[in-house]
């Protein structure tokens, strides 16, 4: 089984007044895995629905391999999908599920059982075909619907929130053994979720999707390190966000006021931001968690903010503390550090020196309220 | 969680009064004698209404003073009776098949339109249903009566020369019988089907099933409990059925329920209409057990 290419190319879709899609283009490659990764009602699920075939584009152009399946009927496509809520017939077996794309295709009966014997091994469910899906645990039947969605060789597979009904421990084991499939098979998947480490852990590329519009598409790295705009910065990952006021640009730096009492010079590059510089302006200033570090108080040099800790939580392999700005009211910043160093030091009430690393400081226009 | 809390609670005994009548025990079941208080009105209504009489009957049908089966026999030596039983069976089988024909794709429109539009469907199937029995009847004899509606256009149109005998024939109670039982059949189905979650059938289309195989393979097995349901409330009402054969159907198409009132209220010959509310009574319990049997198994074989 080889993967096919699918192309979106200018999809709308309105429901009425209502516009769910919005003039998507993405290009998949032959057996990428690509992710839709948005909060509800951002249009990725109908986005997979014209994929698959159940919704029909109001406008613009699908293909899949070379051929252009925009109007074609979801019987007629030839790709796999896995639903969130299994979708297994509960009137067939096991068996009889997984037969039931290759009884479709008129295979012959010595073929379709060998064939749904290598599915059901390759699920490590060979043993439960006699079973009704009712007999099943969700993550067994979720594994038989993968099954049932690749024992007819599809080149595409589409999942729609497939581990969105199971608990937490059992997710992150079927989303290993989802991506080490996917990669075994070589599979094109296009896989909804609106859990953005999910779409992390498994992905080649992230769509991340807002208003029925794609906000940023790359590989989990680019989309953490270097997200286009607050919201995708928001939605992967934890991000803070900080109101500021642009002072003017040094050498290869840009300086920005935090607080009455505190500047910083940020050394990112400023380059393809969509707005004008000019000292004044208010900005938002992003950064992660794990890119801002403490002093005590006075030791922490021309660049550091004033601050007071407010809580310290122990996480295991790391640390989290969440301070406050003195001077400025809002959420307090997340700061986080693996738990050997020694950020236990530091103790509610404690006042201290902020110190961000001027690399990982992302402005963006507008004030800070995360859009 | 609240009940495990109650006990935990409250570990002494409550006093014997409440705890008879008054104490909700775990998963808020009732006490003991108070569900037997709540029940006795029922219970009371049933039995001087329907177990009282209908023993009274029974009895009255095999004692005359002593015990005979006479009356029995009579129905089973002349001919006439048991073909009326046998015609009511078939009536109630041809209604049945009737409704399901017709019911069914009335139940499939209705599960798949949209909301407003399954409203005005539902309104279709209940307001004739609210309708008197009665007035349904009388609505079938103006369309069939020789000089009613059909055979107006019939005539009219040139069609036929003569005005066909429709009224007070076995065809005109099938049809006016079919048409009072289709929402015991409609909504049962429509029930069953609107369980079945949209996935299916959108599961069914991807892994390539056309629209027809999608129904066959999925959508029908899935809507037979509603199926079975319906069919079994359709053919028992229809066993018993008095007014609509009554009034539809003539001396030909004598069914038992009719029977049994002629008996009752013209001859006069009580012990014989028990003899026959009996056997229609026993036909209904073994039918609707062997119903239930084969929707049993259909179920454990299925298992929706």
């Amino acid at each position: 089984m080889k993967g096919a290419r699918v192309t979106v190319r200018e999809i709308v879709k309105r429901y009425g007044a209502v516009t769910a899609v919005e003039g998507i283009s993405i290009d998949v490659k032959a057996g990428e895995f690509l992710s839709l990764l948005g909060p509800s009602g951002s249009g990725k699920t109908t986005l997979l629905m014209m994929i698959a075939g159940f919704e029909l584009p109001t406008a613009g152009l699908i293909e899949i391999g070379a051929r252009d399946v925009t109007y074609v009927a979801p019987n007629r496509r030839n790709v796999g999908m896995v639903f969130q809520k299994y979708a297994l017939f509960p009137h067939m077996s096991v068996n009889d599920n997984v037969a039931f794309p290759l009884r479709m295709r008129k295979i012959d009966k010595a073929e379709i059982t060998r064939r749904v014997g290598e599915a059901l091994a390759m699920v490590q469910l060979d043993a439960y075909g006699r079973r009704a899906p009712a007999q099943l645990s969700g993550g067994q039947q979720q594994r038989v619907a993968l099954a049932r969605a690749l024992v007819f060789e599809p080149p595409v597979l589409l999942m729609d929130e497939p581990l969105g009904a199971l608990d937490k421990k059992l997710r992150e084991q079927l989303q290993i053994e989802i991506k080490s499939l996917q990669q075994r098979l070589g599979v094109t998947v296009i896989y909804v979720t609106h859990d953005q480490e999910e779409a992390l852990t498994m992905s080649d590329r992230i769509a991340v999707m807002n208003d029925g519009q794609v906000a940023q598409i790359g590989s989990p790295a680019s989309l953490y390190g270097e997200p286009a705009s607050p919201f995708v910065a928001d939605f992967i990952g934890k991000m803070n966000f900080l109101p500021v006021e642009y002072i003017g640009s040094e050498k290869a730096s840009h300086r920005i006021r935090v607080t009455d009492a505190s500047t910083l010079s940020v050394t990112r590059s400023l380059s393809g931001r969509s707005f004008e510089l000019s000292p004044g302006l208010s900005l938002q200033a992003a950064i992660r968690p794990e890119n801002i570090s403490l002093a005590p108080r006075g030791s922490g040099g021309p660049d550091a903010v004033a601050g007071t800790v407010n809580t310290s939580i122990y996480l295991g392999t790391h640390q989290t503390l969440l301070v406050n700005v003195d001077g400025r009211s809002g959420p307090p910043l997340h700061i986080q550090a693996s738990a050997s160093r020694d950020l236990a030091a530091f103790a509610r009430g404690d006042e201290v020196d902020i110190l961000f690393q001027a690399d990982a400081i992302h402005l963006f226009s507008g004030k800070g309220d995360g859009k | 969680m609240s009940s495990l809390d109650v006990s935990s609670v409250n570990p002494a005994p409550a006093p014997r009064f409440a705890r008879l009548f008054v104490v909700t025990g775990t998963s808020g079941r009732y006490p003991p004698l108070l569900t037997a208080v709540l029940l006795l009105p029922l219970l009371l209504l049933l039995f001087f209404s329907f177990l009282y009489p209908v023993g009274r009957m029974l009895v009255g049908s095999l004692f005359d003073p002593g015990f005979t089966l006479d009356n029995y026999l009579r129905m089973f030596n002349e001919p006439l009776y048991l073909k009326v039983l046998l015609r009511t069976l078939w009536i109630a089988f041809a209604t049945t098949v009737g409704a399901f024909v017709l019911g069914y794709p009335v139940a499939f429109a209705m599960a798949r339109a949209g909301s407003r539009l399954t409203l005005l469907i539902a309104a279709c199937v209940l307001i004739p249903l609210w309708t008197s029995v009665l007035v349904r009847s009388y609505a079938w004899i103006v369309l069939l009566q020789r000089k009613g509606v059909l055979n107006d256009i019939l005539v009219g149109t040139g069609i036929v020369e003569q005005p066909l005998k429709l009224i007070y024939t076995e065809g005109a109670v099938i049809v006016a019988m079919t048409h009072v039982m289709l929402p015991f059949m409609v909504l049962p189905i429509y029930a069953a089907l609107r369980t079945i979650p949209k996935e299916l059938p959108q599961a069914a289309a991807n892994l390539g099933a056309g629209t027809f195989t999608t129904f066959a393979r999925i959508i029908l097995p899935l809507s037979l409990p509603g199926v079975f349901a319906g069919a079994l409330m359709t053919f028992i009402l229809a066993l018993g059925f008095y007014v609509t054969p009554a009034l539809l159907g003539g001396p030909q198409t004598l069914m038992m329920a009719t029977l049994i009132g002629q008996q009752t209220t013209i001859m006069l010959d009580w012990p014989f209409a028990g003899a026959l509310a009996t056997v229609l009574l026993v036909v209904t319990l073994v039918l609707t057990f062997m119903f239930r049997r084969v929707l049993a198994t259909s179920r454990g074989f299925a298992n929706v």
